[in-house]
């Protein structure tokens, strides 16, 4: 029973986490940048393990910061550069990734770091994974690391909360206003880094994708006020994990990919069904509209 | 003879109405300005004509037969910011997409597609920047290539969307001039102009329009400030009896 | 030094060769096309959205069979691309995001029914993981084939067709004056797309070939400004990468192919990023003394 509870905690830590973060990529049209990080991140828990031939969470916190700050850094300067900046995009995170993956066959099999697992992470395999403190059983490592960036987002994102919403609608206005916004462009892609690191273990660097983007732009279908839509793709990140969760368990099958469905699958329902940008609504207001004018 | 007739011509976007009820025929060898305030229609009257956005209802005739069959007696130049700047391809490669309707597919242009190109380059005075990629052009050079592609293009009937925006006074000269040697050649020109000032040195026939078209017909009798009211609104009561008015209607 | 000398001179080997320098070139000149179309990150989700298809073709068809999970990674590659449009299209949804959305579940769904099928499906289903990251020498002599007829099908075609290509991508508004289906030239370029794609995925892998169609054409646009020079360029560097990466993956033991040949591509593009003819840092830096 702990058992599955530790993985429920471990999702919905995820699902939360990477949701709010999530929300605000969606907001600033940078998904694939977010995309581009969750990829070359690989290179960063790579070059931390190559330091410190361990796969403790601090130093792979750094090393993944440092590579995910350094992606958004490469992208910016192919871009003013004049290479346009989905392509920059494409190329930095490919090449990265690229050089994360062949690192890790060179490393092989001397730890539990694999190409497999870069990918989809291995989720069943977190309660197993504890962190002892002084003979103390604390818990799963990763429901540590999880709530430790959790919490550490969510003061960033509750303290800068002006900061991020007049950056994210209104740039010019923002640096008018000496707000920092490139100082918040880096700490936003350092609090991906750290969202993509901590989710790592448990659902893999790519399936961190779909929680980063796919619940964020589920609530933007939804909702028009920037809190709420932060609030409630947070929600829909966590309701993804337990729908996914539930599914991997019948079915058997990864539950990292499973999650990722579920994220499009409740996409796919807010798309058509959305009282406010649904297609159906969208539909039925068309339908209104022409019947008065008939009347009319 | 007739080179365009449009008839009953509705434009909407998301269903608002943009432009309702245009129907206007347009002899050949004249030069026409279009004109009216932002907003009115007239980069939508053009796209609708050339059938690059949807009509609600209209039909274009051209020559006597429908638009469809005539594309090939057709230029256009659209708004210069339309194309991306920093594609791989020269002054002289653009000018030679002029050519790319008469060579028709898969073919590739020949030694005289591009002797021609060169030409048309060298009648809007850009033949040394041929080579030149067309983001390192000037505004107004940019404007000219893409003037000499429709001259390589060797229409019937031009349509030109807003041609001297950006451009120097200079150059603008030289392809009003250009515009009136087609005329000379029976060319028919539509021309999207802003400048009150010029209209009446520029063209021999005026659309004006304001969603509908308010008239349409030679300058002198249709560029009247009665008429310009009716288009722009109060908006151009300054002009008074500016000299730039004609005074027939 | 031998065995590389005996690893060259193997028939096998000498497949492989050209078959991944045809499908270089071939994604080289492709990408060109797609990268100034601005889509370069749309293929991405494309190819990742072929591996559900891959998938699901041995689900229903419970076979191992090349010309199958083909069919079927086309067919969720295409299912992928229109609905990022659709999206687009009729939602408030931008474009990154659209992309990332699909992108991202259906990779999800295809790691899903990948684990599906390596847990529930009897029999040899092995081979199926080496269509995440690539494996040359896994493949033999019939796959190739498909690999290098796949790639000549779509360097012939878009070398046919490059007059058309280029104007509609250039200016599509004036294309569709002059009487060109613009829509049907980009319908068939996104085919292209998804052919390149779904013939590389076996030797490059779902996860880094859009590399391939990203790369060598943004490398190539620092040696030239003509679109027909900018395509040749990118497909010899594409050709390059190709031959290069698979060689050390075949020689090197094990490793992933589709990563390495996308390093190669990448050091291409640092290198022309420096060195370029056309725009280059230092040509540049040195017109500016
Ligand atoms: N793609 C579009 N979707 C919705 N509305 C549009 C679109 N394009 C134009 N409009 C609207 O249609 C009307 C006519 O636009 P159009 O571009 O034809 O004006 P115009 O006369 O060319 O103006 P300008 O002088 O500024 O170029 C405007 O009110 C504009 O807001
Ligand atoms: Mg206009």
């Amino acid at each position: 029973m702990t058992y599955s509870l530790w993985i429920i905690i471990t999702g919905v830590l995820v699902g939360v986490t990477c949701g709010m973060t999530g929300a605000l990529l969606v907001l600033r049209k940078m998904s694939m940048l977010a995309d581009a990080i969750s990829h070359t991140v690989l290179l960063g828990i790579v070059g931390a393990f190559l330091v410190t031939h361990s796969l403790n969470g601090v130093p792979m916190l750094v090393g993944a910061a440092t590579v995910g700050i350094l992606t958004a850094l490469m992208v910016q300067l192919l871009d003013s550069s004049g290479v346009q900046s989905d392509a920059a995009i494409g190329v930095v995170f490919t090449s990265l990734f690229a050089l994360g993956v062949v690192l890790i066959s060179f490393i092989g099999d001397s730890v539990h770091l694999d190409v497999e697992h870069a990918l989809m992470g291995e989720i069943a395999f977190v309660p197993w994974d504890t962190w002892t403190w002084n003979g103390i059983n604390l818990g799963p490592t990763a429901v540590w690391l999880l709530g430790f960036v959790f919490i550490l987002n969510l003061t960033i994102i509750l303290l800068f909360y002006k900061e991020f919403k007049i950056s994210t609608f209104d740039p010019q206005l923002a640096i008018s206003i000496g707000v920092p916004v490139v100082a918040i462009h880096y700490v936003l892609m350092s609090m991906v880094s750290f969202s993509t690191v901590a989710s790592f273990d448990s659902v893999g660097a790519i399936l961190v994708v779909a929680m980063l983007i796919v619940p964020g732009a589920t609530s933007y279908l939804l909702t028009d006020s920037f809190g709420g839509m932060i609030a409630l793709s947070a929600l829909i990140g966590a309701l993804s994990s337990l729908l996914g969760y539930t599914f991997a368990l019948f079915v058997d099958v990864s539950i990292s990919g499973a999650m990722a469905t579920a994220t499009g699958l409740l996409f796919t329902l807010a798309f058509f069904l959305s009282p406010k940008h649904g297609m159906l609504a969208k539909w039925y207001r068309r339908k209104q509209m022409q019947k008065q004018q008939l009347n009319a | 003879m007739k080179a365009i007739e449009i008839q009953n011509l509705a434009v909407t976007y998301e269903r608002q109405p943009v432009l309702e009820n245009v129907n206007f025929t347009i002899p050949e060898g004249t030069l026409t300005g279009i004109i009216g305030p932002n907003g009115a229609g007239k980069s939508t009257l053009i796209k609708s004509i050339l059938h690059l956005i949807p009509r609600l209802s209209g039909d274009v005739v051209v020559y006597g037969k429908p638009y469809k069959k005539q594309r090939n007696l057709i230029g256009y130049v659209p708004q210069r910011s339309e194309v991306d700047w920093d594609f791989p391809t020269n002054a002289l490669d653009v000018v030679l997409m002029g050519r790319y309707g008469h060579i028709g597919w898969i073919r590739r242009p020949n030694k005289k597609e591009i002797q021609f190109a060169y030409e048309c380059l060298e009648k809007v005075g850009m033949k040394e920047f041929a080579n030149r990629q067309i983001s390192q052009l000037s505004g107004g050079q940019q404007q000219r290539v893409f003037l000499a592609r429709a001259l390589a293009q060797d229409a019937q009937i031009y349509f030109m969307d807003e041609p001297f925006a950006g451009v120097d006074a200079a150059t603008e000269k030289a392809i009003m001039k250009l515009l009136q040697e087609w005329r000379e050649q029976g060319k028919t020109v539509l021309v999207v102009h802003h400048d009150l000032q010029t209209v009446k040195d520029y063209f021999d026939h005026c659309l004006l329009l304001n969603k509908t078209p308010v008239d349409y017909g030679p300058t002198e009798s249709v560029f009247t400030l009665d008429n310009l009211e009716r288009t722009y609104g109060g908006a151009i009561s300054f002009l008074g009896n500016s000299p730039i008015l004609t005074q027939g209607g | 030094m031998n065995e590389l000398l005996s690893l060259l001179t193997s028939p096998n080997t000498q497949w492989v060769l050209a078959g991944s320098s045809l499908l270089g070139f071939a994604s080289g000149l492709i990408g060109s096309f797609v990268l100034l179309k601005k889509q370069s990150l749309i293929g991405d989700a494309m190819a990742h959205a072929t591996l559900p298809g891959v998938c699901l073709a041995f689900l229903i068809f419970g076979v191992k069979s090349i010309p199958l999970f083909l069919i079927g990674a086309a067919t969720t590659g295409l299912i992928a691309t229109y609905c990022i449009q659709a999206i687009v299209k009729h939602s408030r949804i931008k474009t990154d995001a659209s992309i990332g959305v699909v992108l991202s579940v259906f990779f999800g769904l295809g790691i899903m029914l990948l684990t599906y099928i390596t847990k529930h499906a009897k029999g040899n289903q092995s081979g199926l993981e080496d269509f995440i990251f690539g494996q040359a020498a896994a493949m033999v002599k019939s796959d190739i084939q498909v690999i290098a007829v796949g790639s000549l099908l779509i360097i012939i075609l878009s070398s046919l067709f490059f007059k058309e290509f280029k104007i509609s991508i250039f200016d599509p508004n004036y294309a569709r004056g002059i009487g060109l289906p613009v829509s049907v030239f980009n319908l068939v370029l996104m085919a292209l797309v998804v052919g390149v794609v779904v013939v590389g995925i076996q030797m490059v892998g779902v996860v880094l070939i859009a590399a391939l169609l990203i790369t060598p054409p943004l490398a190539a646009r620092y040696w030239t400004d003509q679109l027909g020079r900018m395509g040749v360029i990118a497909g010899i560097f594409g050709a390059i990468s190709g031959v290069t990466g698979t060689l050390i993956s075949t020689a090197g033991e094990g490793l992933p192919t589709g990563p390495l040949i996308v390093l190669c591509a990448s050091l291409i593009f640092v290198l022309s990023l420096l060195f370029g003819a056309s725009k280059g840092i230092i040509v540049k830096a040195v017109r500016q003394t």
